[in-house]
């Protein structure tokens, strides 16, 4: 579905890409990895055709320059940094629908799906919503259309528990019909999300791997957790973690998304020395 | 054709929530007002008076005023845009260069050219309202001159915005490009040619390829038939052109060149990365 082969880039006399093959199947969820300056950026502006470079891309067979149109209209596009769009939040929706062929409802209804007030925001600027916001309208505007192809950066990374939830419902819902391609600069941010992974270090290829692909996106698991003693500091994260504590607030329990476990096991370790004992189970009943 | 108005609307929408539109209007919006204010209806000038003589004074203030407005906040907006990232995700949707491109520059024509004419409308309605003599020939012919210019500049504005890396560069370029229009060209090497004795035809005819020069010859020859205040370049222009080819082409000329500029900035635009 995406192939690239020999794609060189560079910026005056600095190569940000040096001769990527790449070639990428419907179905991967590929996680595109490495430190910042490693071409993760470079290489998605050159798979939307906004950079010139030497080589050739095809997305389904076709140069994302020279036919945006019919590329384009397949690529649902999430960036890292949210633009700092001053047009209102409804009149992104409206341009963004027209030009996609889709309607401003779809897109809409997965932003009201995400935890968004749309009726609320829709006459808000863009720029002016929160961080977490931002990025929930732009992953409804990727996803609210035919999308095959999803390309995005960091999305969940500003995301609260239970917009994550339903953003991985929503991959899990595409990962067959769809090509995904994630970036991050730290893989246990996204591992979980995907089947391969390709690392970049300064501007090539350095890691391509499949990953085993046993985690139920849409999975959530219950989480208990006892402490040897109270701490604020722990009790802030876990209440963003949307966990509830015991009366005396030295037992915490939630719920994790199975995606998330990772994460959240990763953020743990920080107090281990607080945690006395922990349990973790499949929750069957969801969230 | 569908994303083209899609992205002109969207530029217009842009533009009337920024401040820059508010102020351009108020200036336009302004001087109308002021000229009335200060009575310039009533006063005469080469046998000008009402509405013809207030549109003689406006027309010479658009000159000094309108090129430079639309250049700097073109450039602004345009390069802003693209150093805030905000083409990364905007043409990261399926909308054809050119569509976006063509799209921004009809947009932006409409919100600059629209205040600029609307004061102009709204002086001519009250001239009616209060019985003060309006030449609509006159009107229609500085409408035509005011599109044109307009249309000129921001074609400059757009090439500028493309070739241009960063906003402060296009501002940079775009106000010595006025400079140069505006000053160099009469001042300096005007100067030059007629003291090296150049053919006068010659001379005349770099001139008139200034575009604001154009306009300006044009906005006399309305008023001044005769254009007895050039002295004998009056001659060159109506002894080859006459009246009404010489307004054909400070008409046509500075149209065609904002469309050329703009053509060359859309080549360029698609040729080379767009973040």
């Amino acid at each position: 579905m995406i192939s690239l082969s020999g794609v060189t880039k560079a910026f005056q006399r600095r190569t940000v890409l040096d001769d990527i093959f790449l070639s990428v199947e419907k179905g991967e969820r590929v996680a595109l990895v490495g430190s910042n300056g490693a071409g993760k950026t470079t290489l998605i502006r050159c798979l939307l055709g906004e950079y010139t470079f030497e080589g050739s891309i095809a997305v389904g067979g076709l140069d994302p320059r020279k036919h945006r149109g019919a590329v384009l209209g397949r690529v649902g596009f999430v960036p890292q940094i949210p633009p700092p769009l001053k047009m209102p939040v409804g009149e992104l929706v409206s341009f963004a629908a027209a030009l996609c062929g889709t309607k401003p409802q779809r897109m809409i209804g997965i932003a009201e799906d995400l935890g968004l007030d749309y009726a609320k925001i829709q006459r808000l600027p863009f720029v002016r919503l929160s961080g977490g916001m931002k990025q929930k309208m732009l992953i409804s505007i990727a996803f609210g259309r035919d999308a095959d192809i999803l390309i995005m950066d960091e999305p969940a990374a500003n995301l609260d528990p239970q917009a994550r939830h339903i953003f991985f419902r929503q991959l899990a819902e595409r990962k067959e019909r769809s090509v995904m391609l994630i970036t991050s600069h730290r893989l246990d941010e996204v591992a979980s999300l995907v089947n391969r992974v390709i690392e970049m270090d300064q501007g090539k290829i350095a890691l391509d791997d499949r990953v085993a692909d046993d985690i139920d996106l849409t999975g959530v698991w219950r989480c208990e957790i006892d402490l040897v003693r109270p701490e604020p500091a722990f009790a802030r994260v876990m209440e963003e973690w949307l966990f509830l504590p015991s009366a005396d607030g030295n037992s915490w329990s939630g719920q994790v998304n199975g995606p998330d476990r990772l994460r959240f096991l990763s953020v743990l370790t920080r107090y281990a020395g607080l945690v006395g004992s922990m349990k973790m189970s499949e929750d069957r009943g969801g969230r | 054709m569908k994303s083209l108005l899609l992205t002109a609307r969207l530029d217009i929408a842009e533009s009337l929530r920024a401040r820059w539109f508010l102020f351009y209007s108020l200036v336009f919006g302004g001087l109308i007002v002021l000229l009335f204010v200060f009575g310039l209806t009533e006063s005469r000038v080469l046998g000008f008076t009402g509405l013809s003589r207030l549109l003689v004074t406006y027309i010479q203030l658009c000159v000094a005023i309108l090129p430079v407005f639309v250049l700097i906040t073109t450039v602004r907006s345009v390069a802003g845009d693209r150093e805030a990232g905000v083409y990364e995700y905007m043409l990261s949707l399926p909308v054809p260069l050119k569509s976006w491109f063509w799209g921004k520059m009809l947009g932006r024509f409409l919100v600059i050219f629209l205040p600029v004419f609307l004061a102009m409308l709204g002086a001519a309605l009250w001239s009616l309202y209060r019985r003060i003599g309006l030449d609509w020939e006159l009107f229609l012919l500085y409408t035509l001159l005011l599109v044109s210019l307009s249309w000129a500049f921001l074609g400059f504005g757009m090439l500028i915005s493309t070739v241009a890396r960063t906003p402060d560069v296009a501002q940079t370029g775009a106000f010595l490009l006025w400079l140069v229009l505006l000053l160099f060209l009469d001042l300096l090497f005007l100067g030059v040619m007629i003291r090296e004795s150049l053919p006068f035809e010659l001379i005349v005819g770099v001139a008139l390829l200034n575009p604001l020069q154009s306009f300006r010859t044009a906005a006399i020859l309305l008023f001044d038939p005769q254009m007895v205040v050039l002295g004998p370049a009056a001659y060159v222009i109506l002894d080859s052109l006459g009246r009404w080819g010489y307004l054909a082409f400070a008409i046509l000329y500075p149209a065609i060149l904002g469309t050329l500029s703009a053509a060359l900035g859309c080549f360029l635009f698609q040729r080379n990365d767009l973040p």
